[in-house]
């Protein structure tokens, strides 16, 4: 049963089965379509290992596998160097290693289980643990028994990639962090509970009665119990507010601090004295809340971070040096300028520098965006992390580490980064005002009570501060804020700052930049011309043979198209030109039209004239040319819909785009985008952004590519494809992991909701402040009745905020 | 209500081990991933009761 009339899916990644194909394996007893030999030999070495039941678990389809060439087998095999491995292998006592690795390709939870069972079985691993929500993998082996290179090697064997990777500083600060956090949020929530246990009690010990050493039992224990919490898990509100004042501005965490260092320095005194009002519940309540709130706001930021960190795979582990004693394997980091390295089709550049010897095409849409490979030649420069598609370059290093282009790249984006939290400071303006208004208020409380009953000044002012305690106010923006993304995470729209549905919210203009972001990123055959004799499966059987052997992505597109099925002989690679081969004993060239015309004896009359722009490649023989084959970037098929959503919403949409202006402009009248730039580079796009937000717009930037983190960076709030290179995702605002762009009509939807419940949030505090203050100024408010009023009013803005847990659509 | 002078103070002692066995849990990295757990306990280990006929080697061409 093999497949030859319709198009069908490969079992193990999804994509169309090419035409013609035959590479099925037997699944659970029924024949199974697969797309490729690489998906092939996956799917065969997952069933060899007894892990079939992976195909029953997982709930996505698995990324296409890639089969390794020998020269990535030896690439691995650099990874056994002791010298190598001290820059990521920790080496504990006699053989046993332990190494971090980043794993490529894991899309369901299936793919933790298929990897940790099969990598666990290998004889010498001691342990192998990923971590499903980082990708990150732990493993520890017995290096006698088994080397690094051989776990590499069984992870490719089952279509997944692994790199080892340094921790690093960044990893462990994070680390240190979150435990930290973790501690102080421990520490909190179990005293909150006691604490609150016992504040039953004393209620209703006010009312029924209770003996007064029970009583003052039950506050000395309350006081046992808040003191860690005040010392230890409420620190950062005080050495925040601490900081704030040290710079003479006043930060939300001024009256959050004043009201729990007051309410527990009030509590403490009633309890020593035996007279007054306690308030531990309030105390320990409030510091909870607000240290869950921070706690889930810092998971998001880690986890955009440690993107970041991923951008390192981009360079290659090792170099092949050229020395006069031949060629040697070094690892990158010992690469220094004047160094001549030989960079063969497939690896990565590893450092800037210039072509010595050869040309060939090169991949930078990672670092430039654009889609097509450059050709680079003799006395060209060459960037690192950029990979080459066709036949060997000798290179001479000119910079390393730090002084290259994807350094700068990286350092350009931390300064935006930094330069970004305008917003943030507007929002702290806005609130040093309210904390201003109402520490004055207290102040003239305080002084008016002074004036005319000292008794009891002391017990209103802090009815006033309680009862005021921005506790509502400080809830209701992150309440909702972290129910929205809760919601938002389940469609597949991760936030990672905290101001991005905010900001969103208010976009007045959404910017796309085409490549990756409205297109799929991979060329495909748009169109055939026929030019010749030969009719449209002859010509793509031709063509597809004789591009079969290259990496270029314009062979690749061929490939999906038909499969190669003719022989080729004497075939032969002219970089940046095409490719010229022996099918049937015919002479045929494929590549620019000048290239495959010179293959023509003389310019034969009846040869048809070629098409007055060529837009993609042609195939020619010795008597005229045959074929010209178009290429396309294909539309993401929901491209147009969202975008006219977007419109209905009354959003401008733009399109900023590094590619050809005929492509660009394609895109954008085939999505109904009236406003489109073409060719423009990072400044230009930053020049924009720029000139909209002085005219007041509101700027939300959807891009991929590490081109655009500065742009993104930018703009008051930025949108990452998950597809797109992780850099992007560090610098990014929001994250569209599920790749839908419809997601991002509802990604703004959300967000005016949420900015709706935070008015009302709002409001509500305004209200509740308003009525509670001049009956707590009054003295009409007995300190508890303001904590429970306090509480009650929090609980309504927390049960308000919950209604966005509803996904947008419902 | 005397016997909450007693009482009391236990409930103190097994919320500081409540406490220590948090800290533990914090150190020993059971909070690094939130996500896999939840995921990784539907996943069945075990062989099948009914042995399926064993798989045969795709199809060699």
């Amino acid at each position: 049963m093999t497949n030859t009339t319709h198009q069908q899916e490969c079992f193990h990644c999804g994509l169309p089965v090419p035409p013609g194909a035959d590479y099925g394996v037997e699944i659970d007893g029924a024949r199974q379509p697969m797309c490729c030999h690489g998906c092939q030999a996956v799917a065969k070495a997952i069933l060899d290992a007894g892990l079939g039941d992976f195909y029953r678990f997982r709930t996505e389809k698995s990324p296409q596998a890639r089969e390794l060439v020998p020269e990535q087998l030896r690439e691995l095999e650099l990874y056994d160097r002791d010298d190598l491995q001290k820059n990521f292998v920790q080496q504990d006592i006699g053989e046993e290693r332990e190494a971090a690795l980043i794993l490529e390709g894991i899309v369901c939870a299936a793919c933790v289980w298929l990897n940790e069972r099969h990598v666990k079985a290998l004889p010498g691993v001691l342990d192998f643990a990923v971590n499903y929500a980082t990708h990150r993998a732990r493993v520890r082996w017995d290096n006698q028994r088994i080397r690094l290179s051989q776990i590499l090697e069984a992870i490719s064997a089952i279509g997944y990639h692994a790199h080892p990777f340094d921790p690093g500083r960044q990893e462990q600060v994070y680390r240190q962090e979150k435990t930290r956090a973790l501690r102080r949020l421990a520490v909190a929530g179990l005293a909150m509970v006691q604490v609150m246990m016992l504040a039953v009690a004393l209620y209703a010990g006010d009312y029924e009665g209770m003996s007064d050493s029970l009583r003052n039992f039950l506050r000395w224990v309350s006081l046992l119990l808040t003191t860690p919490v005040i010392l230890y898990a409420a620190r950062p509100f005080f050495t925040s507010a601490w900081r704030d004042l040290s710079r003479r501005q006043l930060g939300m965490d001024v009256p959050v601090s004043l009201a729990i260092g007051a309410a527990f320095v009030a509590s403490a005194w009633a309890t020593v004295t035996g007279r007054g009002e306690i308030y531990f519940d309030s105390v320990t309540m409030f510091t909870f809340f607000l240290l869950a709130g921070r706690f889930l706001e810092m998971g998001a930021r880690h986890r955009a971070g440690q993107a970041a960190e991923e951008l390192v795979k981009l360079l290659p582990a090792t170099a092949a040096r050229l020395t006069e004693a031949g060629e040697e394997r070094v690892p990158v980091a010992d690469l220094a300028p004047g160094d001549r390295v030989l960079v063969r089709p497939g690896e990565g550049v590893p450092a800037d520098g210039r072509v010595l010897e050869g040309s060939s095409s090169l991949d930078e849409s990672l670092l430039t965006g654009e889609s097509l490979p450059q050709v680079r030649g003799v006395g060209d420069l060459l960037v690192g992390g950029t990979v080459n598609n066709e036949s060997p370059l000798v290179m001479q290093v000119e910079q390393v580490g730090e002084a290259t282009v994807l350094s700068a790249i990286v350092r350009l984006l931390d300064r935006a980064q930094t330069e970004k939290p305008a917003v943030a400071r507007l929002a702290d303006r806005v609130a040093s005002w309210f904390v201003a208004a109402l520490l004055v208020i207290a102040a003239g409380v305080a002084w008016w009570w002074w004036q005319h009953d000292p008794a009891h000044a002391f017990s209103v002012t802090l009815s006033v501060l309680v009862v005021t305690c921005p506790c509502a106010l400080s809830l209701a923006t992150p309440a909702a804020l972290t129910a929205a993304t809760g919601a938002l995470t389940r469609l597949g729209v991760l936030t990672t700052r905290g101001h991005a549905l905010e900001t969103l919210a208010r976009a007045t203009h959404v910017i796309f930049d085409k490549t990756g972001t409205l297109t799929e990123g991979r060329l495909c055959l748009e169109r055939i011309e026929l030019l010749g004799s030969l009719d449209r499966q002859q010509c793509l059987e031709i063509a597809a043979a004789l591009e079969q052997a290259s990496e270029h992505p314009i062979a690749r597109a061929l490939s999906a198209e038909v499969a190669a099925r003719l022989q080729v002989e004497a075939i032969s690679a002219t970089p940046g030109c095409g490719i010229e081969g022996l099918v049937a004993g015919i002479r045929y060239r494929i590549g620019t039209p000048d290239f495959v015309r010179d293959l023509q004896s003389s310019p034969a009359a009846g040869a048809a004239a070629l098409p007055a722009s060529v837009a993609g490649v042609v195939l020619g023989d010795t008597q005229g040319f045959l074929a010209h084959f178009e290429f396309g970037d294909r539309l993401r098929a929901s491209a147009a819909a969202t975008i006219r959503q977007l419109t209905a919403m009354g959003i401008d949409v733009e399109l900023l785009s590094g590619d050809q202006a005929a492509a660009v402009q394609r895109v954008a009248e085939q999505l109904g985008i009236q406003r489109y730039q073409a060719r423009c580079l990072p400044q230009d796009k930053l020049r924009h952004i720029q000139a909209l937000q002085a005219s007041g717009a509101v700027v939300a930037m959807v891009g991929d590519g590490v081109n655009d983190a500065p742009v993104l960076a930018a703009a008051q709030v930025s949108l990452a494809m998950g597809g797109g290179t992780q850099l992007a995702h560090a610098s990014a605002d929001m994250v569209l992991l599920s790749e839908q762009l419809p997601h991002l009509a509802d990604a703004i939807r959300t967000s005016r909701r949420t900015l709706a419940i935070i008015r009302q949030n709002l409001g509500w505090a305004l209200v509740y402040n308003l009525i509670a203050l001049p009956l707590a100024a009054a003295g009409w408010v007995a300190p508890w009745m303001a904590a429970i009023g306090m509480s009650t009013s929090s609980l309504v803005v927390v049960v308000n905020a919950l209604r966005l847990r509803r996904r947008p659509d419902e | 209500m005397d016997i909450l002078f007693l009482l009391i103070p236990i409930s103190l002692i097994i919320m500081g081990i409540a406490v220590w066995v948090f800290l533990w849990a914090i150190r020993s990295g059971q909070f690094e991933d939130l996500e896999g757990p939840a995921h990784r306990i539907l996943m069945d280990d075990d062989d099948p009761r009914i042995p399926r006929r064993p798989n045969l080697k795709g199809d060699g061409d």
